[in-house]
């Protein structure tokens, strides 16, 4: 029998087209998420666990902070400015007021400038133990969490103890730190310097916080399953690092060893000694222990600093109402988060006329539509977590 | 026992009527205290203290304020969801876990019912399950809902198969399909079957945690990526099925894994007429050692992402369940 | 200095570590409580807070001379101040007459306060104090407004400051 070609091709044809038409699915991991650190919102085009596109939408929590300033007063700002990245509430501020003394020329006293580098260490220990230990919540690991937090009340009771308050600490004044209770009483001055007992406490917190570091490393680090689910998940090559403009332990963990600790002189990091820590290949799993190792570094850097820290005045002499020259300047700090800079455009008044918040969160999350490309599901969640952003650092 | 008690209960339909009440008043309890147990000890392995205000100084009434918490609450139904297979689905879920329970033998004569094809009936029962999760995650008319249905199916399908290929190890050993003659023959042989059977032992407890859906197989709930995943939209007591029965079924398929394994209601060393008010006892204090560990396992582990789950499953636990069937087959035919 | 210092001693030896540092913390929290649970029972265990934690506001009445430089310098404008200037007669006759502000209102509404401590820092006259007290609730917003006399009330609690170090 003679076969019909063209009803053999008809046939093969009709075959094909049997099958099923699948659509992708778009997938809002909404404002309200349990992972997404804040109100993020990241609009994928999944399909089935495999997502081809994310969008992300910011501006959930946009506050005002630019807008803001421009009708406050210097101490006004500094009391607000350290609810932008609010989990290392102190190290906020040190840019800014170090921004408001260049204009004005001053020369901060010796002991000030060790309690606020003690201070924005404390600060960094408390940021990295909080990343450290909900990055594995959001893995699924409940346990490491409360671990770390323990050993966190203790950091924070000590900022408490020197400042009065443990997230929103607004222990700086231009010229120094706040040198007394109520520095304009005119009958009696209190000073409000380290209280007794602070050495002690806190080289007690940083044996602590040593020990909480190995119990994370051995509980967390070295586990199979952890490491199934992080390495090699989410690399980011440093040339694609520096071209995005991310900073901090996330351009660390690529490989590129910039840490603004070193390079900027806006607190003595020069008389300490400590490393600058680099990951390998830029995957979760390197930013996640870049930031375990950095907690030992600050905890060497307290420790010398406690041991070396001069006596002296806590501000310098400064008129009682501040008003700064006209100029403009950009002082830049390395945040917990990566890199925050503020520049500031005064015109001699009471306050700035503009302060522009260069914050490390957002040029940090502008990698994700590039890195989330082709990736599964569940593995959005573990890089967005990796990248330890806060959106109140995204928004300001 | 006085005579018009065994009088009264030899007849068909009054047993039948007191079986099924006391499975309806046990399965409860034995939620309620493995689910007061989990929350004891996941606070002491953080340093917590657990609950501790309701009821006094331990706080023992805490689960059941839940449960009459959840009684309570308002009952919500989206909109967009198909109400018939919303409202069956947490039936199904349960209705796998009770029947499951009908089998496990409590004592010498304490059980249910003995079936002669109890494990068959086991393994097929915890099947319903699935469908009922399956339902769960269509019915909800939410994309988070779908994506945790859809991955529970293919976990709980893929983890079937292990499920059932460890315990026919111990089914060989033992010559009979029935739970209370695979414990008569541990008593007869003298051991428990883990002695020989340590894979799959193994095998079967990672698929039971892979059934309940338990971290470290955790995908479908998933609680840090899809909000509770197929069970997002369900509020209330149609939770509280949901929440019963996963730790119902924590019991009951321990209690399997201790009959099959550990000996079941038997201590070697005990003669018969203390096991039969001691079994019970016995084969609730193996069970409650394996629910330990499967409570610290959650605790301790993140959960596998899907395709790694997929790949423990067929890659590891298939092979590992057929190699002990044929070494165990080759251990009888030539012992 | 590399992060990827790890090796695991066996395969599965992470897992093991882990199940190990959990129950330990078990065992130990479990029968050594006074050392290691991290937790305190509250309400029946209040923790109290360092001498300069900022917890409320305290007001004292005599010391305020109504020049409102504590509700100009606040951020979040929550100092609601009105007095009014009091004559008092000369102690000898032929002498000057004082005049001097008087309080009537001192509100400052704690659900506005940001707790930065600005208008204790500014008062010339030591009529603002910190106190650590915290436990203020209300059930309705109004009470938050916290009054002249139970401002004054507060300054019972303020400690002590604390001794310095060195």
């Amino acid at each position: 029998m003679t076969i019909d070609s063209d009803a053999v091709r008809h046939l093969s044809e009709a075959s094909v087209s049997v099958e099923l038409q699948t659509e992708d699915m778009t997938l809002n991991i909404g404002p309200q998420h349990p992972s997404t650190h804040g109100v993020l919102r990241l609009v994928a085009r999944v399909d089935g666990e495999r997502c081809f596109d994310v969008h992300p939408v910011i501006g959930y929590m946009h506050r005002g902070y630019e807008k803001l300033s421009e009708v406050r007063t210097y101490p006004q700002i500094t009391t607000i400015v350290n609810r932008i990245d609010w989990v290392s509430g102190y190290a906020n501020e040190i840019p800014f007021i170090t921004a408001a003394e260049k204009l004005m020329g001053l020369e901060v006293p010796e002991r000030a400038q060790y309690i606020r580098l003690i201070l924005t260490e404390m600060a960094r220990i408390a940021s990295h133990l909080i990343f450290n230990a909900s990055y594995p919540l959001e893995l699924g690991a409940a346990t490491p969490l409360f671990f770390a937090l323990r050993e966190r009340e203790r950091v924070l009771d000590l900022l408490e103890s020197v400042t009065g308050g443990r997230f929103h600490p607004n222990f700086n004044r231009i010229g120094g730190v706040k040198p007394a209770y109520a520095s304009g009483s005119t009958t009696r001055k209190l000073l409000q310097d380290l209280p007794a007992g602070f050495f002690a406490e806190t080289r007690v917190a940083m044996d602590k916080v040593l020990e909480a570091v190995d119990e994370l490393d051995a509980l967390v680090a070295d586990n199979e399953i952890i490491v199934a689910r992080t390495k090699g998940v989410g690399v980011l090559p440093p040339e694609v690092a520096v071209a995005y403009g991310v900073s901090g332990p996330n351009l660390r963990a690529s490989g590129v060893a910039f840490d603004l600790r070193k390079t900027e002189d806006y607190l003595p990091y020069d008389r300490f000694d400590f490393d600058v820590i680099t990951g390998e290949n830029g995957d979760c799993w390197d930013r996640w222990h870049v930031r375990l190792l950095e907690i030992k570094e600050s905890v060497k850097i307290i420790r010398q600093a406690i041991d070396t820290i001069p006596s002296g005045d806590l501000q310098a002499k400064v008129p009682k109402v501040i008003k700064v020259p006209k100029g403009e300047t950009y002082v830049r700090a390395e945040n917990p988060k990566g890199e925050m800079g503020y520049y500031l455009v005064s015109d001699g008044g009471q306050g700035p006329y503009r302060l522009k918040i260069r914050s490390a969160s957002f040029s940090n999350i502008s990698i994700l539509p590039w890195i989330l490309e082709g990736i599964l599901v569940p593995d959005i969640i573990a890089v967005m977590g990796s990248l330890d952003f806060v959106l109140g650092d995204v928004d300001r | 026992m006085p005579s018009w008690v065994t009088d009264l209960f030899s007849n068909f339909w009054v047993s039948l009527t007191g079986k099924l009440l006391l499975v309806a008043l046990l399965i409860p309890l034995v939620g309620m205290v493995i689910g007061f147990a989990e929350m004891k000890l996941s606070a002491k392995m953080q340093y917590r203290v657990g609950p501790y205000f309701a009821g006094g100084r331990w706080g023992w009434a805490q689960l059941i304020a839940d449960g009459v918490k959840f009684f309570q609450k308002e009952d919500i139904i989206p909109t967009d969801a198909d109400r018939p297979v919303f409202k069956t689905a947490p039936m199904l879920v349960l209705v796998g876990t009770v029947a499951l329970f009908v089998v496990i033998p409590f004592g010498p004569n304490l059980i249910f019912r003995d079936l002669d094809v109890a494990v068959f009936y086991a393994l097929a029962i915890s099947s319903l399950s699935t469908i009922g999760i399956l339902m769960a995650g269509w019915s909800s008319a939410n994309k988070y809902s779908l994506i945790g249905g859809l991955r529970a199916a293919g976990q709980l399908i893929a983890y079937e198969l292990p499920l059932v290929l460890a315990v026919v190890g111990a089914v060989i050993l033992a010559g009979t399909m029935s739970l209370q003659g695979i414990v008569q023959a541990q008593i007869e042989a003298g051991y428990p079957y883990i002695v020989l059977q340590v894979i799959g032992f193994g095998v079967f407890m990672v698929a039971a945690l892979a059934e309940l859906s338990r971290i470290p197989f955790d995908m479908p709930i998933a609680e840090s990526e899809l909000v509770m995943g197929y069970l997002t939209e369900y509020s209330g007591f149609r939770f509280l099925f949901f929440f019963l029965a996963e730790f119902a079924n924590m019991f009951t398929l321990s209690a399997i894994a201790a009959t099959l394994f550990l000996g079941g209601y038997w201590l070697p060393g005990v003669p018969d007429d203390v096991l039969e008010f001691a079994g019970p006892i016995i084969l609730i204090a193996k069970t409650f050692l394996l629910v330990f560990a499967m409570i610290w396992f959650r605790w301790t582990f993140p959960r596998f992402r899907e395709d790694q789950l997929q790949r423990i499953a067929w890659v590891w636990l298939v092979p590992l369940a057929i190699f002990n069937i044929i070494a165990t087959a080759l251990l009888k035919v030539i012992l | 200095m590399t992060a990827n210092g790890y090796k695991r001693p066996y395969p599965g030896g992470g897992m093991v570590k882990g199940l190990v540092i959990t129950i330990t913390t078990m065992f130990k929290t479990i029968f050594r409580p006074n050392k290691y649970l991290a937790t305190i029972n509250y309400p029946k265990v209040k923790e109290t807070l360092v001498p300069r934690a900022r917890g409320v506001i305290a007001l004292d009445q005599e010391a305020c001379t109504v020049c409102m430089l504590c509700a100009r310098s606040c951020p979040d404008w929550c100092i609601y101040i009105e007095g009014h200037k009091e004559e008092i007669p000369p102690d000898k006759p032929g002498g000057r007459i004082k005049v001097r502000s008087k309080l009537d209102r001192f509100d400052i509404d704690y659900a506005l306060c940001m707790y930065c401590g600005i208008c204790v820092e500014v008062c010339p006259f030591d009529a603002l104090f910190w106190s650590p007290e915290y436990e203020y609730s209300e059930s309705k917003m109004g009470d938050m407004l916290h009054d002249m006399d139970r401002l004054q009330d507060w300054l019972q609690t303020v400690p002590d400051p604390p001794a310095l170090e060195k």
